[in-house]
């Protein structure tokens, strides 16, 4: 059953309305914060948890238990909200819009996390390249301050609250959680090696907590509605609504927000206008931006679109960035692509990812041509499974999993390239 | 013990103490884990970068890096899990992909391929990609940057244990490069040349240039290692000399107390001096009829124009003979000796009972009435003792830090180290100095006040800490006497009143004497900025009554810290190298101390102070000194207004000069002792932190030269002394007989730990680095606080000399370059004479930076290049020392401290010119 109406968080997410505070208020943004507030950080908290929100970021994990996690007594350290807003995985808007359209909803978001995880001070990391998002935001920073709905005494809580935005550099890899405070730091975006977690030395040395845009987005709208509303929508363990970017080879690219589970084929068919060519013609999805495997169409049939469902399928619902892939797409060369991308993005610190991300997109670009030996596509399996899970932070598994995807999945289009390539050889000799 | 943490490794249940990480943990159980961006040695905080020591956790999804991780309780550790094996055999392929050739790979015995064969990785399956060429631009360092692993040890060498910020990792991903400054050559970087990289690199991406060839191939293997100690400076570094066929390949930094493994220029690239061939083989004595004068030179290379060779009989025969006959005729008060403070404790405390029992007079010093002469008065007289109340690695527990009157990164470079990394720790480091600096950039607070205005700026300081009661009631009344004179002299001295005088804005004078009074611990570290003046007493008697009135001494991380100059000024100095005391200082004016003496000696002794260094060359002038034996000194290139004292080298009847070159001063000699350098000898030595060390012989004496100790012996018997030391043991365990200081510090124990501070209270136990936490060993068990006279300087500036002459060393010279220009890396780096002066006098003066300028003051006159420096004020020239060609010394006054004797090296008016017609060098 489709999302209903009154169920979607995002009631802006296209812009249709009134992005500042009056539109915003009017959407029943900063409606009873105070009141929020003052149930206390120990209920905010349960009630997150009850929620079941799982982290918006692409780990999954439970933002209630997250905050939890914070030190309960401060021991002289501040603790620090920083917001996720470096969104740069390939496919991925949702954050983008939400800034754009519907900032408010972050702000509030904010002051609610903030409160709940004893932090009086938040920094929002805006990817660089989000000028537009960045003003809207700032703006809606601006007005809030003016309201009192943040600053000192924020919304007549007695809570003293301050929200800075600051702006990245273009690194993608400023969005790992550890590499965007180091580059909020101003260091050089390099992710930390963990533990400690940045619950116990995040943000200059102290507790932090490091929320994706959506996760903090949705906070104060699961207080107001309820834990068992937002729970109640989705499956088990996956609940809540979700913000989906469809892309790629499908009739009407977008947004959507709908709820978590909906099988992969209605979300293209209800939202974005059905895969081009119609549904025959798919030749496989990346469900969760270019980070996880890809599935292909035998999968996608009957792939539920949320954490576990798709966790199953050997993939990953991420971002929730559905990257649709028709018959058309030369998949080894788009796999190759991505391998280039995390070549380039790849911070260098560590050697499996510096040099593995590297050599990995080499032989997939002989992949692309068939110009390798069978063997290869072992040895090229192997160095993904040595990146994976022995990297500093989880570029490398990132940088891995497609190409683990494509092996897994289209291992004999590989093989028919290279057959294809000696064949070519032999004839030319 | 409660606060271990229990856990299994391997299938062994072990305990991790707090904060031990895995690796460690089983590298104690004797599994060593494969390791290549993590360093154990000591500053070196693990990265976990290159997932070379990557071990399995049961429970956990990835891997974990073991040189950083930290066990927690249960937790179940498989260093050699099929997975981990795999993972880390990866990371050596991936890595060995872009390496060189292990023949030709730079070092074939890099810690990276004995790992590589240790994990059984001997060839890559992967492509190697293009890689960067070789960069020989450093004279002292090869960087082959193919064998790069990006490991970053030698970044974290850098910018964290040296602090020098020079190499950085730029670039991202597979693009990352070590870079120098913004990607300059290294030898057109800002490089220091410390070699911490060098030392640090895992690969031989970076190694010393005299260890590779042409091809950038490692050419040297040493056959032998002897640790020993650095002979440059106060610092006291702990060394490894590198050997091969008795010649010195490189050296490698120990983990001594005062080190941890550093080393800087000198101490890594600076010992070829040893097998300089200009190095003295055999004993000369002047020719028949070689008259001498002033103005005489004779080249180093080619003696035979002023020496002849002669047999070691006939030349100890001729030095102590001629001595003996002065001795003789003119009794022992014509006669005068100055020993060395770069020889060894037993060579000092053997040429001071030469001098007392053998020439029978106290006319003895050395260089340290040059360096910290004033220091040492005013620290007799406040506190009783001469020596540091605190090593300056208490810098770590300090939260100010005041460095006065010292470039320590030039001229205490590893000391210095400290202070970097303390200030990047939080502490606050004030600078004070009238010359700008390195450390300038890392410290809170610049105070670059006016030249020879030290004592208008401390008794501001001590003015604030009065007048606002900052002062420590309790310590006072504990500790201390004088205080109400002190808090009646300072009464004047208000910052309004010295802020026009010394440049500092009052409220900035406030500002740090507050910071320095109101801290938990503060420290104070000074240099020849404050002793080398003629008010040097009363410039350092200052600094004393800061940390006395404040209590600032005698805890951790607070104390008074005179930055010792030479290698072992501190043992020549407690070894009574001094004309006024024997050994610990104990005067020789006081009959019951002589009298104990003499019992020792067996021998009557002079009760009267004898002469001190520039004392000693007026005398001599006067023809009152007519012979001189000086071993390791000279004085013809380290005293003021040399020229002067040229003269009366050369007015002397017999001189004895023993050394390892022919120095300035040799040009004087009647006999030249060929003798030993630092690392031909065994000895020890006591550096600035009170820390006596083992220096240990490592090479072999050229040709016929000889033991220092020796020839100090031989001459002995030549004055009919009946020496029969065998060894420098023999003389440290005389020494131990009437220097209480060394108690519980034995022979034996120095050859096994190396290191021990004095005082130390029991053969077991660590000496003492932090003193005087209970009173002072004067007699009244206080410290004194004595009133510090404001004074000018000993020759003002006028029209006619209108600049400020300032005199000191350079990070790459050692003293007066009788070793440092012959060592080949540091005299490339360094090359010629310079002298620095501010960007904003040169438009004024005419002059470009390089061309030749002369330099005048009224004792004489140099040429030299000119160099801008943005760290000296206007109004002054900075020349450093060392160069003979155009030597400082020429120019400097003699006037002296009244307490400590010691010259104004710091301050005398000169004339900076143009020279006519010279063709402009910049055009």
């Amino acid at each position: 059953m489709a999302l209903q109406d009154q169920d979607r968080v995002f009631t802006n997410l296209y812009g249709f309305h009134d992005f500042r505070l009056a539109g915003a208020r009017a959407r029943g943004d900063w409606d009873g914060t105070k009141a929020l507030i003052e149930r206390g950080r120990d209920t905010i908290i349960q009630q997150i948890k009850d929620s079941g929100l799982r982290g918006r970021g692409g780990a999954g994990f439970s933002a209630g238990l997250k905050w939890s996690f914070m030190p309960k007594k401060p021991d002289g350290r501040p603790h620090y909200l920083v917001v996720n807003a470096d969104e740069g995985e390939p496919g991925t808007c949702k954050d983008r819009d939400i800034m754009r359209h519907d900032p408010h909803k972050l702000v509030e978001g904010c002051l609610v996390a903030s409160y709940a995880i004893g932090a009086n001070t938040c920094y929002i990391y805006v990817r660089g390249e989000f000028a537009r998002e960045a003003e809207n935001l700032q703006v809606a920073i601006d007005e809030a301050y003016e309201a009192g709905l943040i600053g000192r005494n924020a919304c007549g809580s007695g809570f003293d609250f301050d929200l800075y935005l600051h702006r990245g550099a273009g690194a993608y890899i400023c969005g790992e959680e550890t590499a965007l405070i180091e580059s909020l730091e101003g260091k050089k975006g390099q992710p930390r090696l963990k533990p400690p977690f940045p619950a116990g030395a995040g943000l200059y040395g102290c507790p932090t907590t490091v929320n994706n845009v959506e996760t903090i987005a949705v906070a104060p709208t699961i207080l107001r509605r309820g834990s068992a509303w937002f729970a109640g929508i989705g499956r088990p363990n996956n609940t809540g609504t979700k913000v989906f970017c469809i892309s790629g080879h499908v009739n009407k690219p977008c947004n959507v927000e709908d709820a978590m589970g909906t099988p992969l084929k209605e979300l293209i068919e209800r939202h974005a206008g059905g895969v081009r060519g119609g549904w025959d013609n798919l030749l496989a999805v990346i469900p969760g931006g270019s980070s996880v495997p890809l599935v292909p169409r035998s999968i996608c049939d009957e792939l539920l679109m949320d954490f576990d469902s798709c966790r199953a399928a050997k993939s990953g619902l991420g971002t929730a960035a559905v990257i649709v892939m028709d018959k058309s797409t030369d998949i080894v060369k788009a796999i190759a692509r991505l391998s280039k991308f995390y070549m380039h993005e790849s911070c260098g610190q560590c050697t499996p990812c510096r040099e593995g991300t590297g050599w990995m997109w080499r032989v997939m670009e002989r992949m692309v041509r068939g110009d390798a030996e069978p063997r290869e596509i072992d040895m090229l399996l192997e160095v993904s499974y040595q990146v994976d899970g022995h990297t500093i932070c989880a570029l490398g598994d990132a940088a891995a999993w497609p190409i683990q995807g494509l092996i897994r999945h289209f291992r004999p289009e590989l093989e028919r390239r290279i057959a294809e390539r000696h064949g070519q050889r032999q004839a030319a000799e | 013990m409660s606060d271990t943490i229990a856990f299994t490794l391997d299938g062994v249940s072990v305990e991790a103490k707090p904060g031990e990480t895995i690796w460690q943990v089983a590298q104690r159980q004797g599994t060593e884990i494969p390791h290549l961006c993590y360093s154990p040695a000591p500053d070196y905080r693990p990265d976990g970068n290159c997932r070379a020591c990557m071990v399995e956790i049961e429970g956990e999804r990835v891997l974990a890096a073991s040189c950083i991780r930290k066990p927690t309780a249960g937790m179940k550790v498989r260093t050699a899990s099929e997975r981990a094996k795999a993972s880390r055999k990866m990371v050596f392929e991936l890595l060995m992909a872009d390496q060189p050739e292990r023949q030709v790979g730079h070092d074939p015995e890099s810690r990276f391929w004995r790992w590589a064969e240790r994990v059984e990785v001997s060839e890559s399956r992967f492509p190697e990609r293009q890689t960067p060429g070789p960069d020989r631009s450093h004279p002292a360092m090869a960087v082959n940057l193919d064998a790069c692993i990006h490991c970053n040890l030698c970044v974290r060498a850098c910018r964290e244990v040296q602090v020098n910020d020079v190499i950085g990792m730029a670039g991202r991903g597979h693009n990352a490069k070590i870079v120098f400054d913004f990607d300059d050559p290294m030898g057109n970087s800002t490089c220091v040349a410390c070699g911490e990289c060098v030392q640090a690199c895992p690969t031989g991406a970076l190694m010393p240039s005299t260890a590779v060839n042409a091809a950038n191939v490692r050419t040297g293997y040493a056959d032998r290692a002897v640790d020993s100690v650095c002979p440059y400076c106060g610092v006291g570094c702990q060394i490894t000399y590198q050997i091969r066929d008795d010649k010195l390949l490189y050296v490698t930094g120990r983990d001594g107390p005062a080190n941890n493994n550093r080393l800087c220029v000198k101490g890594r690239f600076g010992f070829d001096y040893v097998h300089n061939p200009e190095r003295l083989a055999q004993p000369l004595i002047r020719k028949d009829g070689v008259p001498k004068h002033a103005d005489d030179k004779v080249d180093p290379a080619n003696p035979w124009t002023h020496f002849r060779p002669a047999t070691w009989e006939e030349a100890l025969a001729c030095a102590a003979g001629g001595l003996r006959k002065i001795h003789d005729a003119h009794g022992g008060g014509a006669l005068a000796g100055f020993g060395s403070a770069k020889g060894s404790n037993e060579e000092a405390y053997l040429f001071q009972k030469l001098v007392r029992t053998g020439f029978g007079t106290n006319n003895v010093d050395h260089c340290t009435r040059l360096c910290h002469a004033s220091s040492v008065a005013a620290l007799m007289e406040g506190i009783g003792s001469a020596a540091v109340t605190a090593p300056f690695t208490a810098c770590k527990d300090a939260e100010v830090i005041i460095v006065i009157g010292a470039n320590p990164t030039e001229n205490h470079p590893v000391a210095a180290t400290f202070f970097k990394q303390a200030a990047k720790r939080g502490a606050k480091l004030i600078v004070m100095d009238p010359r700008g600096q390195a450390l300038k950039r890392h410290a809170t607070h610049m105070l670059q006040f006016k030249p020879n205005k030290d004592v208008a700026l401390l008794n501001a300081m001590l003015n604030v800490i009065m007048a606002e009661g900052l002062f420590d009631q309790q310590y006072v009344q504990a500790f201390t006497e004088n205080f109400d004179a002190l808090k009646q002299h300072v009464k004047d001295f208000t910052p309004e009143k010295m802020a026009p005088e010394c440049g500092i804005p009052a409220e900035r004078i406030r500002e740090v004497a507050r910071l320095y009074a109101r801290s938990r611990a503060s420290i104070i570290f000074w240099g020849m900025g404050i002793s080398q003046s003629i008010h040097g007493t009363d410039n350092a008697r200052c600094l004393i009554a800061l940390a006395l009135t404040t209590g600032q001494v005698g805890r951790p991380g607070a104390g008074l810290h005179p930055l010792r100059g030479q290698n072992n000024v501190q043992g020549a100095s407690d070894a009574g190298l001094i004309p006024m005391v024997f050994p610990d200082y104990k005067s020789v004016e006081n009959a019951e101390i002589r009298s104990q003496f003499e019992k020792v000696w067996n021998t009557k002794l002079d009760p009267k102070r004898g002469l001190t260094v520039v004392e000693i060359v007026n005398a001599v002038l006067a023809g009152q000194i007519r012979g001189m034996y000086i071993m390791g000194e000279n004085p013809a290139m380290s005293d003021p207004d040399a020229h002067h004292a040229r003269e009366a080298f050369a007015k002397l009847e017999h001189l004895v000069v023993q050394d390892i070159f022919l120095t300035e001063t040799a040009y004087y000699a009647d006999v030249v002792l060929p003798a030993s350098a630092w690392p031909e000898k065994d000895g020890t030595v006591t550096n600035t932190n009170r820390q006596v060390q083992m220096g240990r012989k490592a090479l072999p004496t050229p040709g016929s030269a000889r033991q220092d100790w020796e020839l100090i012996q031989e001459i002995a018997r030549g004055l009919g002394l009946a020496w029969n030391y065998r060894h420098p043991s023999d003389v440290f365990a005389e020494m131990k007989q009437v220097m209480p200081s060394l108690a519980n510090i034995t022979w034996d124990r120095l050859v096994r730990e190396s290191a021990v501070t004095y005082p130390c209270p029991a053969p077991d136990q660590p000496g003492a680095d932090i003193v005087f936490g209970d009173g002072f060993p004067t007699a009244s068990k206080r410290g004194k606080l004595v009133p510090a006279v404001y004074s000018g300087p000993g020759e003002p500036v006028d029209d006619e000399y209108p600049m400020v002459l300032t005199t000191g060393r350079q990070l790459e010279h050692w003293h007066t370059g009788a070793m440092t220009r012959r060592a080949a890396m540091l005299d490339a780096i360094e090359p010629a004479p310079i002298a620095c002066l501010s960007p904003n006098d040169l438009p004024r003066l005419g002059i470009t930076p390089g061309e030749t300028i002369r330099v005048s003051t009224r004792r004489g006159t140099i040429e030299l290049a000119v160099r801008v420096d943005g760290a000296v004020p206007s109004g002054m020239v900075f020349i450093p020392f060392c160069y003979a060609e155009a030597a400082a010394n020429l120019l400097t006054s003699p006037q002296l401290d009244p307490m400590g004797k010691i010259p104004e090296f710091k301050y005398c008016a000169a004339r900076v010119e143009k020279i006519a017609g010279q063709a402009r060098a910049a055009e």
